[in-house]
């Protein structure tokens, strides 16, 4: 009879989870040491959706890599599309009207909304309970209508211009927007009943997949699965972009560093977004939407020759870009620092020891988004 | 008419051959068409539960759409893996109906109606509902493939563990009706004021602690790690596609509608209900209505809790149910000993 804590190779077998797999959120494939349902080892495989972003982004003008930008992270995409254009504007000094620095946080906000809400969906439907992602992707579907009113597109949003926004914001728009958040508000007290109340979610998450303050710092966490390890690191508040300064809001943290605590933070998040939202709606000037100095069919966007790094609070975590031109219409070089790779990366260091149906959860939790792993 | 289409076939097959071909073909078709119905309630449950419609388009109200379903299905190949037990991996879908419909025959229907009535019949039920497994083994492990083998030996497990407060909770019942005979189980209930009261009222943390555990058994929902689909892919079914796939999903719905008409037997008053002596064919109905109600309670677990974990659901069998379980017995076992002891 082998020891329950042997390592031989004998006493154990390897499962090869995914890359086709109902809960590796897309295409990650986890190669599992397992002895018996324990985990021994995991390591995690990634590159099965590899488009070489930015080497694409070496070969297209600014303006046409666009596109490209949101396709990275198609749950937040208009953060990273927004992150962009901020990017080029700062390092080509391009001036945007107040009206289009507080439409892009409303908008960006209520994209980190939508990802959160898909991500509690998805979460909860990995640890095998379906309703709850139901009514989460009914409130998601809420504010998907209202930013494909604005947009044009549900998902991979491509409405950052350098300069401003592609369209203006509709005079109706605050009043619905309004009326998505006041459904948003009523519903928190509801998934508190279905979810947070519920014991076996308690017991399935409490204590689950610690991640350590000083781990989580070693492998560049970021995001909320860093703040629900204690640690108070938002972009938003740290270096603000964009009109993140001029509004009120918090960044909820919890000490645990457990699955629970990452749930509890993003849940926490999805609050503070909607406080944003609302002072944002408040405070919307009028005016013009685009600098009108910044378009024109025949103007081509150079940069100045240089280096920059420029970095945004995405759903899941430091989004950051680092810019290198040579003075030309296409960039010498972009480099794209992606929250999720690191977030992905730690798992290696909190699987062993845990149940299969642990690794799920915990898989579950860092909220990974693949595309935006391999770029 | 049942005695009618008896008696013709008797007169072929003489009298057992006729109630075996009768009952068999009684029980299957209706189990056919339970299927079909609880696959349909299934969805249109979980459907409201998440305030969807549910199927709306075949039929009235999706009715038929479990029909359209299983032609589909039907008409899918049988896939079978280079590298599985042949024989084994063919004989799983097919035997894990065989203990389903023993059962079935061993629930009485109505006032001496039933198509197998054994003087221990609850000591065959117990022994037959954990027999099931067998055939979940012998899918997961002649699959080849490893998800498959964790979903049956996670299988194996837990129907070992959850037999165990099944049977103590099924106990403290024979304690109080004094027979293993289901009809007698029924027909010896206690009586306040000349109204039989269901056990349930006198033994409600058996009653619960038989639910979670038929629950368990038929590896429904909060308890259905055997086939977790967001960890093992399809658990024991894994490598099993088409009608093969199908016969697992009949075999699920079958056991819970025949489970939960035994737990009905036991603790909801079987076919009982106002009226059933003079209309004797109400009995089945009550029955049914009683089964499809423990039916439905299983559902609606299903759609609200997420799922336990392999450890905590085995610690809340030896842990917990176990010994809530005993400790009831032990405790029904005094209170009958203090009442009868005077007299």
């Amino acid at each position: 009879m082998p020891s329950p804590h042997s390592t031989d190779v004998l006493d154990t077998y390897t499962l090869n989870m995914g890359p086709q797999h109902p809960s590796t959120h897309g295409v990650l494939r986890m190669k599992l040491t397992l002895r018996g349902e324990e985990i021994v080892a995991a390591d995690p495989v990634i590159g099965y959706s590899h488009r070489a972003h930015e080497k694409m982004a070496e070969n297209r003008t600014y303006a046409q890599f666009l596109p490209n930008t949101s396709r990275q992270d198609y749950l937040s995409g208009m953060i990273y599309n927004f992150a962009w254009v901020e990017a080029v504007e700062k390092m080509a000094g391009i001036a945007v009207p107040e009206r289009a620095l507080v439409a892009r946080v409303i908008l960006a906000e209520f994209n980190r909304i939508a990802s959160h809400l898909m991500w509690v969906g998805a979460f909860l439907l990995d640890l095998g309970a379906a309703t709850p992602f139901l009514y989460a992707w009914d409130d998601r579907e809420a504010i998907l209508f209202l930013l494909e009113s604005v947009t044009g597109s549900r998902l991979t949003y491509c409405t950052g211009r350098f300069g401003g926004l592609n369209r203006d914001l509709d005079p109706a728009f605050p009043d619905r927007a309004r009326e998505v958040l006041a459904k948003l508000r009523a519903r928190w007290r509801e998934y508190e009943r279905l979810i947070e109340d519920n014991v076996i979610f308690i017991n399935r998450t409490k204590g689950v997949g610690v991640l350590s303050r000083d781990l989580c710092l070693s492998y560049g966490v970021t995001g909320p699965t860093l703040r629900g390890s204690g640690v108070p690191y938002d972009v938003r508040k740290a270096e603000p972009y964009g009109a993140y300064a001029r509004f009120e809001f918090e960044i909820p943290t919890r000490s645990e560093g457990d699955v629970f605590a990452r749930y509890m933070v993003r849940v926490l998040e999805m609050q503070q977004s909607v406080r944003i939202i609302e002072q944002a709606l408040d405070q919307l000037p009028g005016g013009p939407i685009l600098n009108p100095d910044s378009i024109g069919v025949k103007k081509r966007l150079k940069l100045p020759a240089g280096t920059q790094y420029y970095a945004v609070e995405s759903a899941r975590g430091h989004y950051g870009i680092l810019l290198v031109s040579e003075g030309g219409t296409e960039p010498y070089r972009a480099k794209f620092r992606t929250p999720s790779y690191a977030n992905l990366a730690v798992l290696t260091d909190v699987m062993p020891g845990n149940m299969v149906a642990d690794a799920v959860a915990v898989l579950g939790s860092v909220d990974l988004v693949l595309p935006e792993v391999d770029r | 008419v049942i005695a009618a289409v008896h008696g013709l076939l008797a007169r072929v097959l003489g009298d057992f051959g006729a109630t075996l071909l009768l009952g068999v073909g009684l029980i299957l078709g209706y189990l056919t068409f339970n299927v079909l119905f609880l696959i349909w309630l299934e969805r249109k449950v979980s459907a409201h539960a998440q305030r969807r419609l549910g199927p709306m388009e075949v039929g009235p109200h999706g009715s038929l759409q479990t029909i359209a379903d299983m032609l589909k299905l039907l008409s899918k190949q049988l896939v079978t893996p280079v590298a599985t037990d042949h024989f084994t991996f063919l004989m799983a879908p097919i035997l894990i109906f065989v203990p389903t419909i023993c059962l079935a025959s061993l629930v009485p229907l109505g006032d001496a109606q039933a198509f197998a009535n054994m003087p221990n019949g609850l000591a065959v039920v117990v022994v037959l509902s954990g027999v099931t497994v067998i055939a979940v083994f012998m899918a997961g492990w002649s699959s080849n493939n490893k998800y498959a083998v964790l979903g049956g030996m996670r299988s194996v497990a837990q129907v070992v563990a959850y037999e165990i407060p099944v049977l103590l909770s099924a106990l403290s019942v024979v304690l109080i009706a004094q027979t293993l005979n289901l009809w007698g189980i029924v027909e010896g209930l206690p009586r306040w004021h000349g109204i039989p009261v269901p056990y349930a009222v006198l033994e409600p943390v058996a009653a619960l602690i038989f639910f979670i555990g038929i629950t368990a058994e038929t590896n429904r929902a909060p308890f259905d790690i055997p086939e977790a689909e967001s960890e093992l892919v399809g658990g024991f079914h894994t490598e099993y596609s088409g009608m093969r796939f199908a016969l697992f999903f009949f075999a699920e719905y079958t056991n819970m509608l025949v489970l939960g008409a035994v737990g009905a037997t036991l603790f909801l008053g079987g076919w009982k209900g106002p009226f059933v002596h003079s209309l004797p064919w109400l009995g089945p109905v009550y029955l049914l209505l009683k089964a499809y109600a423990v039916v439905f309670l299983m559902m609606w677990a299903r759609w609200t809790f997420p799922r336990l974990r392999f450890d905590q659901l085995m610690s809340f069998a030896w842990k917990l149910l176990i010994p809530v379980a005993l400790l009831n017995l032990v405790v029904t076992a005094v209170v009958l000993a203090l009442i009868a002891a005077p007299a």
